[in-house]
This record gives C-alpha cells, sequence and structure tokens, in this order.
C-alpha cells in the first residue's frame, strides 16, 4: 500500500520533472553535453540536488514562520520576562554564523542525544540526518529574523482593532486570528518575502554536513569530471533560477493579499 | 487658596497599580528564563568540566590569530567592495540604458546565489582556465585560498553596498540637488559636500548590518582552507573531538558581533545628534 503510494508519487514527479523529465531542460537542450540525463551526463544528479534544495527549504519554512510569529508575541507581550527571554533567543541566532549554528546542531545534537542514550542505558552511535539538521538550523535562523518582520507589522496595527475585537464580543484568540493575522500577514508579506530568498540561498551552507543539494552535486560532478567553472556556474544559474521562479510566485501572493485594498 | 490646593494635591493617595497575577504570559516568561538560566548554567558547568589548560594553551592563540584572519578578510574586502560599489551604484541610476541593465545584471546575479557557490565558483572554477590565467600571470593570484575569498566576497559585498548607496541617495529630495545647482555650484561639488553627506545617515545602519552579515558570511572560507576563526575551530575539532571547541567560536562570534553592534550604534546615535527634536 505504503509502497504504491511512494511509486505512484516518484512516476508523477519523474514526468513533471524540470530537468530530466519528457519535457525536461536537460534532456532537450543538453542530452548530449555532460549535463546530459542518464549515466553518461550529470544532469540527473544535478536535478535531484535542485529537489533537495527546495524541498529543504519548504520544509524549513513553515517551522522558521510559525516558531517567528509565537516570538514576536511574546517580543510585544507586556510581560517583561516573557520579552527578554525572546530577546536573548534573537540576539543568539542573528550573532551566529549560519553555519556554526548548522554545525552546533548537527554536532551538538548528536552529542547530546548520544549522552541521553547513555543515561538511559543504551548502547551504539547516533546520527541525525543532516536534513534534519539544517532545517531545525535554518529555521531558527529564519524565525529570528522572521520575528522582527512580525514584530515590526504588529505595531503597525493600531490598539484600536484589537478593542474593535473585543466590543464586539469577540476573544482573545478570535480576535488574533479574525482580525489581527489577516492584516499581519498582509504587511510582514514583504518582509517574508526577502527572508524567503535568503533562506533559499542559506540552504547552500548543508552541502558541507554531507546533504546532496544543488552545491554538493555540482561539486561532485567538478571533481569527477574537472570541469569546475561550468558545474559551480551551472549551481550558480540554478540558484538564480530558483530566486526568479520565487519572486514571480510571491509577486503573485502579494498582488493576491492587497486585492482587497481599496485606494486609500 | 493655592496652598491648600497643594497640600491636598499632596495627599491624594493614588491608587495602588493593579496586582500582576500569575497569567499565562507571566508563567510562560518564567519557565522561559528559568530554562534560559538552565542553559546557561549548562554552559558554564561544561565549560568548567571541560575545562584543560593544555588545550587552551594549544588552541588560544590560534582562535585568536583566526579571529585576526576573520577581521582582515572583512575589512579587506569590505572596503574593496565600498571602492567598487561607487561605480555600479552610478551605474544603476544613470540615465544610459545598456550601463543601467549591465549594473543591474551584476547586482541580480551577486544577490541571487548563495556566497558559497560564489566562492566556490571562482575557488575552484578559475583553476579550468589554469592555463589562460597563467598565460597572463594571474595564475599565482587565483591559486591562493586567501585571494580567491577576499575576491569572492569583495565582488558579493560590492554588490550589496551598491543597493545601499543608491538607496540612500535616491532618498535624499530633489530639491536639496536643485538647491545647489541654484546656487551655481557644480554636479561632483554638489555631490560631494550636500547629497553625500546626507545619504551616508541614511546608510549607516545597513552598512552596519552590512558588516555584521559578511563577519557572519566569512564563516564559509574555512570551507575553502582558510583559517579563520571557524577554520581554526574545524581544525581544533577535527584533532580533539572535544565540542567545546565549537562552543568557544560561538562565544568569540557572539560576543563580537554584539559588540560591533553596540559600537555601531553608539556612532549612529552620535552622528544623528542633530537630527533629534
Amino acid at each position: 500500500m505504503f509502497d504504491a503510494i511512494a511509486s505512484f508519487v516518484n512516476s508523477i514527479l519523474a514526468i513533471i520533472d524540470p530537468f530530466c523529465g519528457p519535457a525536461g531542460l536537460f534532456r532537450w537542450l543538453l542530452n548530449d553535453t555532460i549535463l546530459g540525463c542518464g549515466a553518461d551526463g550529470w544532469g540527473d544528479e544535478v536535478g535531484s540536488g535542485v529537489l533537495v534544495t527546495v524541498s529543504l527549504a519548504v520544509a524549513t519554512l513553515p517551522l522558521g514562520l510559525a516558531l517567528g510569529f509565537f516570538i514576536a508575541l511574546a517580543k510585544q507581550s507586556s510581560e517583561p520576562s516573557l520579552k527578554l527571554a525572546a530577546n536573548i533567543y534573537t540576539t543568539i541566532f542573528r550573532g551566529l554564523p549560519e553555519l556554526l549554528t548548522l554545525f552546533l546542531v548537527y554536532f551538538g545534537g548528536q552529542i547530546g542525544i548520544q549522552a541521553l542514550v547513555k543515561l538511559f542505558g543504551g548502547e551504539g552511535t547516533v546520527e541525525i540526518s543532516s536534513f534534519l539538521a539544517g532545517m531545525i538550523a535554518l529555521g531558527v535562523v529564519f524565525s529570528s529574523y522572521a520575528s522582527e518582520v512580525f514584530l515590526s507589522a504588529f505595531r503597525a496595527i493600531p490598539d484600536g482593532q484589537y478593542e474593535g475585537g473585543y466590543a464586539v464580543g469577540l476573544r482573545k484568540s478570535q480576535a488574533m486570528r479574525l482580525i489581527i493575522l489577516p492584516q499581519l500577514i498582509r504587511i510582514a508579506l514583504p518582509g517574508l518575502s526577502n527572508l524567503w530568498l535568503i533562506l533559499v540561498k542559506d540552504t547552500a551552507l548543508v552541502s558541507v554536513i554531507g546533504l546532496s543539494d544543488i552545491v554538493r552535486q555540482t561539486g561532485i560532478a567538478a571533481r569527477v569530471s574537472k570541469e569546475a567553472f561550468l558545474f559551480f556556474g551551472t549551481a550558480c544559474l540554478l540558484y538564480l533560477i530558483l530566486a526568479m521562479v520565487s519572486s514571480i510566485g510571491l509577486s503573485a501572493i502579494e498582488r493576491w493579499s492587497t486585492k482587497g485594498d481599496t485606494g486609500r | 487658596m493655592s496652598e491648600t490646593v497643594n497640600t491636598m494635591a499632596q495627599d491624594v493617595v493614588k491608587p495602588p497599580p493593579p496586582a500582576r497575577r500569575w497569567n499565562a504570559d507571566r508563567t510562560t516568561g518564567h519557565a522561559l528564563m528559568v530554562l534560559w538560566a538552565a542553559l546557561g548554567l549548562g554552559l558554564v558547568w561544561f565549560m568548567i568540566n571541560a575545562w584543560d589548560p593544555e588545550l587552551i594553551a594549544k588552541y588560544g592563540p590560534k582562535y585568536l590569530s583566526g579571529l585576526g584572519v576573520t577581521l582582515s578578510l572583512v575589512g579587506t574586502s569590505i572596503i574593496i567592495g565600498a571602492a567598487l560599489s561607487l561605480p555600479l551604484a552610478f551605474a544603476r541610476m544613470s540615465n544610459s540604458k545598456i550601463l543601467g541593465s549591465i549594473a543591474y545584471a551584476y547586482v541580480y546575479f551577486f544577490r541571487g546565489t548563495p556566497l558559497l557557490a560564489q566562492t566556490f565558483l571562482i575557488y575552484y572554477g578559475f583553476g579550468t582556465f589554469r592555463q589562460e590565467l597563467d598565460a597572463i600571470g594571474l595564475w599565482s593570484f587565483f591559486r591562493d585560498a586567501w585571494n580567491c575569498a577576499v575576491f569572492a566576497f569583495a565582488l558579493n559585498t560590492a554588490a550589496y553596498q551598491a543597493e545601499i548607496l543608491r538607496g540612500a541617495i535616491e532618498s535624499v529630495p530633489k530639491g536639496q540637488w536643485e538647491g545647489a545647482a541654484a546656487l551655481g555650484i557644480s554636479k561632483f561639488q554638489a555631490f560631494r559636500k550636500i547629497i553625500l553627506p546626507q545619504a551616508l545617515i541614511v546608510a549607516l545602519r545597513p552598512y552596519g548590518n552590512e558588516i555584521i552579515l559578511m563577519i557572519k558570511g566569512s564563516a564559509i572560507v574555512a570551507i575553502i582552507t582558510v583559517y579563520d576563526l571557524m577554520g581554526e575551530t574545524r581544525r581544533a575539532f577535527s584533532r580533539t573531538f572535544d565540542f567545546q571547541t565549537y562552543l568557544w567560536a560561538a562565544i568569540m562570534y557572539l560576543v563580537f558581533v554584539e559588540a560591533l553592534r553596540n559600537v555601531w550604534d553608539a556612532i549612529e546615535r552620535r552622528l544623528t545628534r542633530h537630527l533629534k527634536r
């Protein structure tokens, strides 16, 4: 049953694969070159790297957004201890280099879990998947920047909006969900778009801990084929294409979100 | 009459501040602070337990020299980038379509691709053209990882700084140019003495952010075998397998970045004191 679903998803992915699918870029334009598909070319390997990069960024986004939202809530609360706790979080993760955060999560997580396992009498070594480590590290960094974006969006919403909500009898959570959040997203969208583009670029770092993303796959291809400029140039172009596709998507979302705005 | 009012005003007892109850916010806040304190104490405890004078004596100076390498790398590339960003910003603002689109393409490329990929492209990629580079005598420059890192970082930061500069110059109202022109001041003089000082104040904060981003971004040179702070850390970890090597690096980066941020805030406060009302 599960295998059937997996193979079905795989066959769908193979059809819509933009690189080596039936209508793929590498298959049609570059098939007889070193970037072609199949055993002779590196096209399919590089294509799988793009898939890993995109899925890492997409998996990190909800984690970072949710964390960032709650941290922004904490930062704008009237309770000093909550504010301080949130500020410590952002100070740490905005001050550390992303690469170091990644290593701290990857090696520190391994050592920490190993110590826990030993504490409960377990044996053996533990390895965290580099995808998970990358997701956590990038999510944490993303959330600390996103919290600033959300915070300034919170400050742009007048108090009267909350008060009006309470006056018509909404509970605190309802007012947040029905009145504040829709406005908040609209105001925060440009800032969050920027953070998304930064996130896509930051995923390149995960190649260092062994995840087969664009940079790692092109790096392997470069080492084997001795065509470093070609392959790292391809990597840069692929990131550029990802950025362009994202900006097209993001501006569509932005148009949609401001559709209801009347000229003020 | 006024005396009675005064004494009465003094006698008025203010209502007591509303009692701060243990609501959800306060409980969560205190719980999180306890968590941070526990983590902080855990870090201190770990560091004390792991304290090894031999290790410190062996790797301490290396970490400091690594920090020096990081700072000189960032300093050099920021300065070269600033020099490159001036013509770029002007090309971006120029009326010429060709110049404008070349500058736009440059900025788009360097802001749209990861610094890591750019650094690889230059360090490993230029090796493809070894013969050609050898012929014009540039191979000895690109053979060195440090030169490649400075080259890549300078090109990258030039793109970001050009955008900062352009935004700042365009934020100065047009009337300032016109006023200068009306006084018969040449365009160059107007730019240097009227526009630039106002633009730089606007650009101050983004410049500070860019420097901090460069310091953080420079950690990736460790991958192309430059022994900056991150490189020394990786080397120390690969020899000792001691996790405190990473924690020391984290503390050093954090302290340095925070210090820089505070210094930059102070500079900004000082330079904008005439704008305070």
